[in-house]
């Protein structure tokens, strides 16, 4: 069935749109975006882009270009900023291992310092998000109620009411967001990832940011309270039926098979 | 057996046959009738009885043991202690602890009931005949008897004009019931078909509660508005957003294959309804990529960038659009309202 | 009836009692049919117990929960201790059920009983009524009862979406929304029955205080009159009862109401509520702290109704988005067919016991259940239903079965599509079959014996293993039911040679009786002569 869907749409068609789309938000922001810290130069930087260069050569320029300019393969990297770099390798997104609805989440394989060089390697090919510093993710003292309410009004559809994830089209999906590294999810709000829209600062500022990240963390991560018990994977009310059916009315004919039983009769002797 | 009122010759007669409790030699399936009882260990041994004894009244005072518990959590814990119980997780300690003094308290006392009834009350399997449901027919006929000479004394049959006029009368008097429901609710008029939105009403950002500029939206973005002059303290604002929610989204003007919908845009900024046309949930699970929005409800699947239209799903038309333009703030505003009813169909949409 | 009590003047205080109230209610008569009433023991007859303790348990904790439940859409923003909702706009509705779970102490736990309750109330009520069916409980003299349990599920339905409802929360909200849609799709009458059921446009300030009602008082009421008519009739007709030695069609084989059945069902009242309250213990159900206050611009996937009305969530979610306009009016048949199959679905299974009974002309008294593989007609029926409902709730939760499963979700609602014909036939087709082969296995079985495992070396070397004999108990049990031969239309032609008129109505039976009892729809039990000749050798061939 999965095969059938995947055909249904030609391949190229995606790739076609995620670099128009790629490529506008990288132009549009370097057309609206402060231009101060771009220019920052210093020698460590120079040299980050260097070694970040490097690490590109070897594992992302067969799908992304000699120079981030794209391929059938994958999309054009010139604008996207170190944050969607910082996001997509540092989630293990990227590098992708094969062709799907969607690239999942695997385990990394850079290392923090590799993936800023490669973050600021990409961040030269053109001005895109830059990575957040934790001052701007950081949860700390953010408005909890007011991040749920705007994770409920700008995200909830997709990713359910705790972030628990949630379907789309066509065998894509809204991922879980249970400990996600707040970095991962501010960056991912910053540059929309994959079919995730954008919430850019103009329209969803730092601060709602930090509440909604404040939100997940407090609804979704291992340290989250579900008062009532189990929470059944927090997906409502089809897996409390399966629950109800299996262990509720499971329990019950169990028992009542017990208590309309004949009780053991002596052995003859 | 029952009285067969219509024997007919398709249904087997064995049924009755099987009241012959006797064993037949000739017949190897006939019933050889109810067996005889067979004691349980508890009936010939007075230990194993003393012992299924003990064992309800175990059961009996754990029950008395947790429903002490019960009281003593009630006192003990804050009602807001969260603790960590493997394997459940981070859950209120209060509630665990009352839920499962509760259920064994409960659980205890069916549980010594159960085992007394089962190990130590007499099991001899008794029979107990069955009656005809049906009534004789001496019953019957009595009865239909009873009932015409009531019928005749009432005289119904013969005056007809009190028949007719008391089952009119009947019918009619429900009447004053249906008739106090109308006030449940005012009439729909033309309710449906207007929402907030008028030439020269800005946009405002559904998180910042600001104007939204078009500079704000960028491609691939995803923005929700509601009409200026909505606040969410407002005695409507639920009546009204209903109605009115707005999803923005920013799709290159050469992306757009609908010519109206790109007619309709302020440079690729497109403003649709957020309710689904199907049965009205806020659609707004955006795909940027494809840009199709999908309802997390019933999954109808839009697609934003040809003028909204149906691509997958039970909706039947497509999201309506809101023309939206520049002020001279340099802020989004609406060019008028929708022009069609937003929302599920309904009869009189047309 | 003795009431007086000047016979022994020192009778204990409970016999004063008793004769107190005998005298003014005539309890005796009563006592004298019923006390010793006689229960046939069998696990699946206490199904319905559980549908039973489990409503009588909902009312006890939905009593609690009036208490501190406020059914107000007034807007307050919440100041209670739950953090997360600190400062939000919501109903009172809402802030009342988040008082109920954070600021009573054993609220919480109160509300789940209550939903755990109420979600198993409705599974016990519909694998009762399974039971029911595939045991051919439902045949004369039962079918009135059959259809008051049958209402009691359709009200249960609805009794649970209005409570689902009544929190005003995200997740309830866009239930009514739905519900209003479908509404709206109505043709003519739609757009007014909206706003009279919301008060006006939705969601209105009015329909959780009209929903309340509806839960608290009206449904409930009908349902509590209806539960004591289906229990009284439960008694009037004594219990069915399977085929078994000794046990026939004019009697009822079992213990007696006092005391094993005092002590048993007694019993598995507070076994049914123990559990449920140990499930509320660790089962967190409907959290809706998590789901936010209803808002009708914010939703959440995953948008489900609880598990009873999944089919026909299920029903909508996979029909194709039709939709007619003509002469400036719209039929939204995209969520109007879904309404009017839904509640044929429901209907198909409760006018059942009459078409068979028409078909079979069996005007019979039936208190010895059917086994399922000795009715393969209806059997196969029975789970033709359930295929039909099990697809419509896999294609109710089509998102959360394609989150799990790594699977499109558009390919899921076209299976469900495809599935909602073909899967029907499909499972009558193999239910049919596998219950034939059980008949053939019973036939062998009474026929040859059981296997016993015992392998015997014969002189020539071959092999054989010995079957056992079955007692004349077993061969009973294994022979004691009917099989039907199919209604004929009888002769067409009359001894004059005149034509009789066949009338359809009597042609459309034959045909039905010929699929339901014709040659291939069983396999013959052994005659007694057939017995005879081949256990008149040795046990088996």
């Amino acid at each position: 069935m999965k095969k059938l869907s995947a055909r249904r749409r030609h391949p190229l068609a995606a790739v076609v749109v995620l670099l128009l789309a790629l490529a506008a938000t990288g132009g549009l922001y370097a057309a609206f975006a402060p231009a101060d810290k771009a220019q920052a130069d210093d020698t460590a930087q120079s040299l980050a882009i260097q070694e970040g260069m490097k690490l590109y050569t070897v594992g992302c320029a067969s799908c992304h270009g000699t120079g981030g300019q794209g391929t059938s393969d994958g999309p054009s990297l010139i604008g996207v900023g170190s944050a969607a770099v910082d996001f997509q390798v540092g989630t293990g997104r990227m590098p992708a291992q094969q062709p799907g609805p969607q690239v999942p989440k695997k385990k990394v394989i850079y290392s923090q310092s590799e993936i800023d060089q490669l973050a600021a390697y990409v961040a030269s090919l053109g001005a895109g998000p830059i990575t957040p510093t934790e001052k701007q993710y950081s949860p700390k003292g953010a408005d909890i109620a007011k991040g749920g309410d705007l994770f409920r009004t700008n995200c909830a559809q997709c990713h359910n009411f705790t972030g628990e994830g949630g379907a789309l089209t066509d065998g894509k999906y809204a991922p879980n967001l249970e400990d996600v590294d707040p970095k991962h999810v501010y960056e991912a709000m910053q540059t929309g990832p994959q079919n995730m829209p954008s919430f850019p600062d103009s329209t969803l500022p730092e601060q709602q940011k930090r509440d909604i990240i404040a939100y997940i963390h407090t609804v979704n991560s291992d340290e989250a309270a579900s008062p009532g018990g189990l929470k059944l994977g927090g997906f409502g009310p089809v897996s409390e039926g399966l629950f109800g059916w299996v262990f509720g009315l499971g329990a019950l004919i169990a028992v009542a098979v017990w208590v309309a039983a004949h009780t053991a009769k002596a052995k003859k002797s | 057996m029952s009285s067969q009122e219509n024997p007919r010759e398709n249904v087997p007669a064995e049924q009755d046959a099987a009241h012959g409790a006797v064993k037949v030699a000739d017949d190897p399936f006939a019933d050889p009738g109810l067996p005889a009882h067979k004691p349980r260990i508890q009936d010939i041994d007075e230990r194993a009885a003393k012992r299924s004894e003990r064992a309800v009244a175990f059961l009996f005072t754990l029950s008395m043991l947790a429903t002490i518990a019960f009281i003593a959590s009630y006192v003990i814990f804050p009602v807001d202690k969260i603790v960590f119980i493997w394997p459940i997780g981070n859950v209120s300690a209060l509630n665990f602890a009352l839920g499962t003094s509760l259920g064994v308290a409960l659980f205890c006392i069916g549980a010594g009931a159960v085992h007394w009834a089962r190990t130590l009350m007499s099991d001899v399997e008794v029979a107990d005949d069955r009656h005809a449901i049906a009534a004789p027919p001496e019953v019957r006929a009595k009865v239909m008897a009873d009932f015409a000479a009531g019928a005749e004394e009432s005289a119904m049959g013969r005056r007809k004009l009190i028949r007719t006029t008391m089952f009119g009368a009947l019918a009619l008097v429900p009447l004053s019931g249906v008739m106090l429901l109308r006030d449940l609710g005012p009439l729909p008029e033309k309710k449906l078909r207007t929402t907030l939105w008028a030439k020269g009403k800005q946009l405002i950002n559904m998180n910042t509660n600001e104007p939204l500029r078009p500079e704000d939206v960028v491609v691939g973005s995803l923005t929700f508005a509601m009409p200026e002059g909505l606040e969410e303290d407002s005695h409507d604002f639920q009546k009204q957003i209903a109605k009115a929610a707005l999803m923005i989204v920013r799709i290159q003007p050469d992306d757009i294959k609908d010519k109206r919908e790109l007619e309709w845009s302020h440079e690729g900024i497109v403003a649709y309804s957020k309710i689904c046309t199907h049965v009205g949930c806020p659609i707004s699970l955006y795909e940027q990529q494809t840009h199709h929005v999908l309802c997390p409800c019933h999954q109808s699947t839009f697609d934003l960038a040809d003028g909204a239209r149906v691509i997958f799903g039970p909706a039947g038309h497509a999201l309506p659009q809101l023309r939206i333009g520049v002020n001279a703030e340099g802020n989004l505003e609406a060019l008028g309202d929708f022009d069609e009813p937003v929302g599920p169909s309904f009869w009189e949409r047309g | 009836m003795s009431t007086t009590s000047e016979t022994n003047r020192k009778a204990p205080a409970g016999e004063r009692v008793a004769d107190w109230a005998d005298g003014r209610l005539g309890i005796y008569s009563l006592a004298k049919a019923n006390m010793r009433k006689i229960f046939p023991d069998h696990w699946s007859f206490m199904l319905g117990e559980i549908a039973l303790y489990s409503f009588i348990i909902i009312i006890l904790t939905g009593v609690y929960l009036t208490l501190f439940f406020h059914p107000s859409m007034n807007e307050v923003v919440y100041e209670g201790t739950y953090v997360p909702m600190q400062g939000i706009r919501m109903s009172e509705a809402y802030a009342s059920t988040l008082d109920i779970s954070f600021d009573v102490r054993g609220g919480l736990l109160i509300r789940q009983i209550h939903h755990w309750a109420a979600l198993i109330f409705i599974a016990a009520m519909l694998v009762h009524m399974m039971r029911v069916f595939f045991t051919g409980a439902f045949r004369k003299p039962r079918e009135i009862n059959w259809l008051f349990g049958f209402l009691l599920l359709v009200l249960g339905m609805f009794t649970g979406f209005t409570g689902y409802s009544l929190p005003d929360d995200l997740l309830s909200g866009t239930g009514v929304r739905f519900m209003e849609g479908a509404i709206l799709s109505m043709p003519i009458v739609g757009t007014y029955m909206s706003f009279f059921l919301f008060g006006g446009e939705f969601p209105g300030g009015d329909f959780v205080s009209r929903f309340y009602s509806i839960h608290v008082l009206l449904l409930p009421g009908i349902m509590m009159g209806l539960l004591v008519a289906h229990l009284i009739l439960v008694f009037y007709h004594k219990h069915t009862q399977f085929a078994g030695p000794g046990r026939t069609n004019n009697n009822v084989v079992g213990m007696p109401l006092l005391p094993v059945y005092m002590a048993k069902a007694g019993g598995f009242f507070f076994l049914v509520f123990g559990i449920i309250s140990i499930i509320s213990a660790v089962a967190s159900i409907n959290p809706i702290w998590a789901l936010g206050p209803y808002r009708p611009d914010q939703v959440s996937t995953g948008a489900q109704p609880d598990w009873y009305m999944g089919f026909s969530e299920g029903l909508i979610r996979a029909m194709p988005g039709w939709e007619i306009n003509f002469a400036g009016h719209t039929l939204a048949l995209g969520v109007f067919i879904p309404l009017m199959i839904f509640p044929m679905i429901l209907a198909v299974i409760a006018v059942y016991p009459f078409v068979e009974s028409w078909i079979t002309g069996d005007k019979r008294e039936h208190h010895i259940l059917d086994r399922p593989r000795n009715v393969p007609t209806r059997t196969g029926f029975g789970v033709a239903w359930l295929t039909w409902y099990v697809i419509l709730l896999i294609a109710g939760g089509n998102d959360l079965v394609a989150i799990f499963f790594h699977m499109s979700i558009n390919s899921i609602t076209w299976f469900a599509r495809i599935a909602f014909f073909v899967g029907p036939v499909l499972a009558f087709i193999i239910t049919k079959r596998i219950c034939l082969g059980l008949q053939r296995r019973d036939r062998d079985k009474i026929l040859h014996g059981r296997e016993s495992g015992i392998i015997k070396r014969l002189p020539h070397g071959e092999f054989v293993e010995i079957h056992e004999p079955l007692s004349q108990e077993e061969l009973y049990t294994l022979t004691a039911h009917e099989q039907y031969k199919p209604a004929e239309i009888g002769p067409t032609v009359d001894e004059n040679g005149v034509r009789r008129k066949v009338k359809l109505k009597d042609k459309l039976r034959a045909k039905l009786s010929k699929g339901y009892y014709g040659p291939d729809t069983y396999i013959p039990k052994p005659s007694v002569e057939e017995f005879k000749e081949i256990t008149g050798g040795h046990g088996h061939h």
